[in-house]
């Protein structure tokens, strides 16, 4: 009979292999779906995959998109290898739209112009400070009280929301607004620097590559990433070795609480320009899916991050060009991250036709 | 009606969401296996109840439809995770996440139509009584079924040799696998009678507390859910009556906004989720007592044979 059993090492080569297998199944899931739904399923892939790419526009939409899923992911990827189960990254990225908005409406409400380097600088920093606060109450309660990150995290996503609301429907109405349920248009000098013309591609695509080349730093080449990635592989050595579990713990959900928080200020300084109650598409979650796509490994983030976000911009083409349900996208994106995780059962396990004989204990 | 009997009233029937889903958690985490995909297994269960009522008129139908769909997805779980011995956390958040895309999608014709409001059933003579008739024995028919299969978990769980099966391999899978039985289909089994538990939860929201279908409509409850078993040290009688505590909360901030309480309504909304950050903290902190609760396998693969 088939049986799974355990390799002596990971193999290597399926650790790269799965994401392109994984994504290879989900076209071929997406084609069934279209083709459920009486469309051309070529036509319907070429809307997906495709199409977002065609144009200098549409790249730049892709580039954009993908700038926040890969700010998020990476702290994420941080907090995963550190076996912390941060999930509620979409809640520290609302705070990080609170944390940034305010600063920006509070120094357009003080008179203050400042020049443009300085002011969005204190925008992102702002930003990165509310996505830390948010982490903190996880890990002040994992650490504290020992209860599941898990279900913090998540918990908090609702939270956040509510807090942007109560912002936006109170004290941060645009009194010119309408009476609509959102803050003033942020000051051109508050907002993020263009990387393109005639597009909304911002400098934070940039950052995020920075960002990513420390990350890689941070993981493989100094001590303290040395000590979070041992601390997730292996609890008991990282004891016995003497690094500290709730450093890790309160590292790791500050650093992915910040970043988070960074993608945050980088949305409302960035395409939104100012905050109102929709900020929040599920962004957070996408960079879950990210992250594992990446292989937790900050140049995989980069090539993941780019792909999820071409989906996510396909999938807004095919309910524009095709009438598919916008919904499209994430039933793909929940079909890619779960074809994956079977993949990645062959790293570390092999497929071997074994003949029953007897009990084998 | 008066006002306590109705909060009582209330408080049992937003209750029994929660009620249902952790009590379908709780078996299957019994076993040792944690399904974090309750929150996608609500909603896709949801909308199938939904489309299925409203198209048949039948509410058992859509509550049969639900149960299956909750199972159907709680199936796929169980093959990963048991079978293919992926991490139970990251494909359980997998099962969330695709959940709420799928039920997004088949949703799609669904948005704006709704159904009557479900009428109570209320029990003979018992609901005729003064201040309890009123408060306990007029409700939806779940309410009673939430209630009667708590009383059934707790019979199978600790009065049965399949349910000391069952708690034996959440313990320890080994021993279990040595007399020879087949542990992993009866984690699979465990894990679809938890799927079916939330598929019902999901349908009571779309079918009975809603009733309507809109995105993400169970909003965080398979979660709160979650967090329920441990606040129930895995006890089916302890889920049903934190279920009730939970389900008085939301009504009492229900009533708070309707009474015009001069508290921002975006406030109230969060009471909820914090009240479940709370209760989960406190009952965490002594992590002796959880760690004697919980069953000790729980979430960790099993691999017969190595």
């Amino acid at each position: 009979m088939l049986r799974l059993e355990a390799r002596a090492l990971p193999s290597k080569a399926m650790t790269f292999a799965s994401p392109l297998i994984a994504l290879a199944l989900t076209a071929l899931v997406a084609a069934v779906i279209l083709a459920g739904l009486g469309k051309d399923p070529l036509a319907g892939l070429r809307v997906i995959f495709l199409e977002p790419l065609s144009s200098r526009r549409q790249i730049s939409e892709v580039l954009l998109k993908a700038t926040p899923l890969i700010v998020i992911a990476l702290g994420l990827a941080v907090c995963y290898r550190s076996n912390v189960w941060n999930i509620g990254a979409e809640g520290q990225f609302l705070l990080g739209c609170v944390g940034g908005g305010g600063m920006a409406l509070w120094l357009m409400g003080q008179g203050i112009v400042l020049p443009r380097a300085v002011g969005v600088s204190l925008v992102l920093l702002a930003g990165m400070l509310g996505g830390m606060l948010w982490a903190a109450i996880v890990a002040l309660l994992r650490d504290r009280f020992n209860a599941n990150e898990i279900l913090v995290s998540l918990m908090l996503v609702y939270v956040a929301q509510q807090c942007v609301n109560a912002l936006v429907f109170g004290p941060w109405k645009d009194p010119q607004g309408f009476n609509m349920p959102q803050s003033a248009m942020f000051h051109s000098s508050l907002l993020l620097p263009p990387l393109l013309e005639r597009t909304r591609l911002h400098v934070g695509f940039v950052m995020a590559l920075v960002l990513s080349v420390a990350a890689l730093l941070f993981m493989f080449r100094t001590f303290r990433g040395f000590q979070l990635q041992v601390g997730g592989l292996a609890p008991a050595a990282a004891a016995y070795a003497g690094f500290s579990a709730r450093g890790a713990l309160w590292l790791s959900l500050l650093l992915s609480g910040a970043l988070a928080g960074l993608a945050g200020a980088m949305e409302v300084a960035g395409p939104v320009r100012q905050v109102t109650p929709y900020l929040s598409v599920g962004l957070g979650f996408t960079a879950i899916i990210v992250c594992f796509v990446g292989r937790l490994h900050p140049l995989g983030i980069v090539a993941a991050g780019v792909l999820l976000s071409l989906m996510l911009i396909g999938g807004e083409l095919a309910q524009s060009r095709l009438g598919l349900p916008n919904a499209m996208a994430s039933v793909l994106q929940g079909v890619l991250l779960l074809i994956l995780l079977a993949c990645d059962t062959f790293i570390e396990q092999r497929l071997r036709w074994s003949r029953p004989t007897g009990h084998t204990a | 009606m008066n006002e306590t009997a109705l909060l009582f009233n209330t408080a049992l029937a937003s209750g029994t969401t929660l009620a249902l889903a952790a009590l379908g958690l709780l078996v299957n985490e019994r076993a040792g296996v944690l399904n974090l995909g309750a929150e996608g297994m609500m909603l896709v269960a949801a909308v199938a109840g939904f489309a299925m009522a409203f198209t048949t008129g039948s509410d058992v139908l859509g509550f049969v439809t639900a149960a299956l769909a909750g199972a159907a997805l709680a199936a796929l779980f169980g093959i990963l995770v048991i079978f293919l011995n992926t991490n139970q956390y990251a494909t359980g958040l997998a099962l969330s996440l695709f959940g709420y895309g799928l039920s997004a999608f088949l949703g799609v014709s669904m948005v704006g139509r709704t159904l009557s409001a479900r009428e109570n059933y209320e029990i003979p003579v018992l609901a005729d009584l003064p201040f309890v008739g009123p408060a306990f024995f007029s409700h939806h028919p779940m309410v009673y079924v939430a209630i009667g299969l708590t009383i059934a978990i707790a019979w199978f769980l600790y009065r049965t040799r399949a349910g000391l099966l069952l708690r034996a391999i959440g313990e320890n899978p080994e021993p279990a696998h040595a007399l020879g039985y087949p542990v992993r289909l009866i984690r699979l089994a465990a894990v679809c009678v938890g799927g079916a538990l939330c598929g019902l939860a999901g349908a009571y929201v779309s079918l009975v507390t809603a009733p309507l279908w809109v995105e993400g409509l169970t909003a965080g409850r398979g979660w709160i859910a979650l967090a329920l078993t441990v606040f129930a040290t895995w006890r089916p009688a302890r889920a049903l009556l934190g279920a009730y505590l939970f389900g008085g909360v939301t009504v009492l901030q229900m009533n708070l906004q309707a009474g015009g309480v001069q508290i921002s309504s975006h406030l109230l909304t969060m009471l909820p989720y914090i009240a479940t950050i709370l209760v989960l903290a406190l009952i965490s902190r002594n992590v002796a007592f959880i760690r004697l609760n919980m069953p000790a396998s729980l979430g960790k693969p099993f691999r017969p044979g190595s």
